[in-house]
């Protein structure tokens, strides 16, 4: 698959929840097939930040663009895999796949392969007949993933999609992703609280800081992502610098209670 | 401080009703014996109460003479028409309020009002307007179907998670997309439950809309042998009623096993 040559720029986002700021002044460049992670203390609005970014969620402030060529292929220029995956309990495995290219002109016969390659990309070809609620935590999220790279997205916006999973879903799901992001070549904007993600998948990590979340920091980690450990020595080293930055902030936030 | 030696009790007894579906049967087999046993041991007077096998009988020949099915093929056709146009009409409205900004708040406001109108209470008004043949019946029943119709449709609509609606906005899913294919299966659950209300309802208000004034049906058979004091017929009636009663209620857990089978 060629790499998305899409750029996703937001310029002046802030936003508000009525006088409650939640994002302040964001300028955010998430680089073409590049991963872009953002961390930061809870409540700091990460997902805010993302779902403005998808077009879920109208900015008080600022625009978010999309700038490049948009492959042939791709059926949905900026697309969302959730934190609990947002699965149709009424569809199954497949039928849930098959929801978001129903509506597309794609043939028929194109449509069921396509459904077939990504279930069988994410491990999931053998409970296409399935309903959700017979899969575990990380096959839920991995069809949620399967969903999102079946419309060939251009950007793939990634909300805490392991959060929800335990440590040892989490280890094998992540080294998964960071597959299948590289795979797919897509610009990847990644949120997450979970440091360890942030260094084994982001090319570049954005560091918020609490409320009102402002950009603290920009990491960039120039190597690929396939072929990371998040414990290599140079990664647990980069750990421990973006846990120096959000540390104080966290504790703050951890004080604070979240009246959003 | 005292001194403990001894095992930890079992304590997370009970709360735990089971279904044991022979004891449902049984349990109706032997109410009926024991009526019947009533009776023959002259226990009680069959005046005023006839027993399992009088009413057989009736019904016996209530079926051969063909009178049963007169009234009951009037029953059920009124009860199909009345339920179907009540509930397309709660279904489109329900869905609009569900749906719509514009229609939730004045929707909603007027079945506030309406609602708890007991709709037996309106049958006079419905034959000055209706007259006093099907229409007033029909118009009767759909309204009772109606309003319960709109509530459930818009309780099933609101309970479907707002994630899965913002999912398909994320794929850029057409609106129409969304509404039929996570909306309206998601509110699925709660329409069906309703239509277990609706029924019921349906068959309280057709049985009195028919003793009000009707020649066929049901309700009507029952009056008019409330009125010869024919016990035997009067209860065959209820039986059939009953019936009429449990097999809906079949056909609906039928329906929710086919549709919900997700569950």
């Amino acid at each position: 698959m060629t790499a998305s040559a899409i750029r996703l720029t937001a310029r002046g986002i802030g936003h508000a929840y009525r006088d409650l700021v939640v994002l302040e002044g964001i300028d955010l460049d998430a680089a073409p097939g590049e991963v872009t992670v953002l961390v930061g203390p809870s409540g700091c609005g990460k997902s805010t930040l993302l779902g403005i970014l998808g077009g879920l969620l109208a900015p008080t402030q600022g625009e978010v663009r999309l700038d490049g060529e948009l492959a042939p292929d791709c059926l949905n220029s900026v697309t969302t895999v959730f934190q609990d995956a947002s699965l149709l309990p009424w569809r199954s495995v497949a039928k849930n796949v098959s929801l978001v290219l129903e509506d597309s002109p794609l043939p028929r016969a194109e449509r069921a392969a396509r459904v077939a390659e990504v279930l069988a990309q994410t491990g999931l070809a053998d409970f296409a007949g399935a309903w959700p609620r017979q899969l575990s935590g990380g096959m839920r999220q991995r069809l949620g993933i399967a969903r999102a790279l079946a419309v060939r997205p251009a950007v793939l916006l990634m909300d805490e999609p392991l959060s929800a999973l335990d440590a040892q879903s989490r280890a094998l799901l992540l080294d998964d992703f960071a597959a299948l992001i590289a795979g797919a070549g897509v610009t990847c904007v990644y949120v997450t609280h979970h440091l360890a993600e942030a260094v084994r998948l982001g090319h570049t990590i954005v560091v918020l800081s609490r409320r009102p979340g402002r950009i603290r920091a920009v990491l960039r980690i120039d190597r690929p992502i396939e072929g990371r450990h998040a414990e290599e020595p140079a990664l647990v080293a980069m750990q421990a610098r973006l846990w120096a930055l959000i540390r104080d902030d966290a504790a703050r936030a951890e004080r604070e209670i979240a009246d959003v | 401080m005292s001194r403990l030696d001894g095992p930890v009790a079992f304590r997370a007894r009970g709360f735990a009703a089971r279904d044991i579906p022979a004891a449902s049967v049984a349990t109706l087999v032997g109410l009926v014996l024991l009526w019947q046993a009533a009776a023959s041991l002259g226990w009680m007077s069959t005046t005023f109460l006839s027993d399992p096998a009088a009413i057989g009988r009736g019904l016996w020949q209530l079926a051969r003479s063909g009178e049963l099915w007169a009234n009951l093929s009037v029953s059920l056709q009124r009860l199909a028409i009345g339920w179907t146009v009540g509930t397309m009409a709660g279904l489109a409205v329900g869905l609009a309020i569900g749906l719509f900004t514009v229609a939730r708040s004045p929707g909603m406001a007027v079945v506030a009002a309406l609602f708890p109108i007991p709709k037996i209470a309106l049958v006079p008004l419905f034959i000055i307007w209706f007259g006093i043949g099907e229409g007033s019946k029909l118009v009767t029943l759909g309204f009772g179907v109606f309003f319960p119709t709109i509530i459930n449709t818009v309780a099933g609509i609101d309970g479907v998670p707002r994630a899965l609606i913002r999912m398909g906005q994320a794929f850029n899913l057409p609106w129409r997309s969304i509404v039929l294919k996570i909306v309206l299966p998601g509110a699925l659950p709660s329409i069906l439950a309703g239509f277990r209300i609706t029924t019921s309802t349906a068959i309280i208000l057709l049985v009195a809309a028919e003793m009000i004034g009707a020649e066929k049906g049901i309700g009507a058979f029952v009056l008019q042998a409330g009125n010869l004091y024919d016990i035997d017929n009067l209860l065959a009636g209820l039986v059939v009623l009953s019936l009429l009663g449990l097999a809906v209620s079949w056909g609906l857990g039928r329906l929710e096993r086919a549709l919900l089978a997700w569950r």
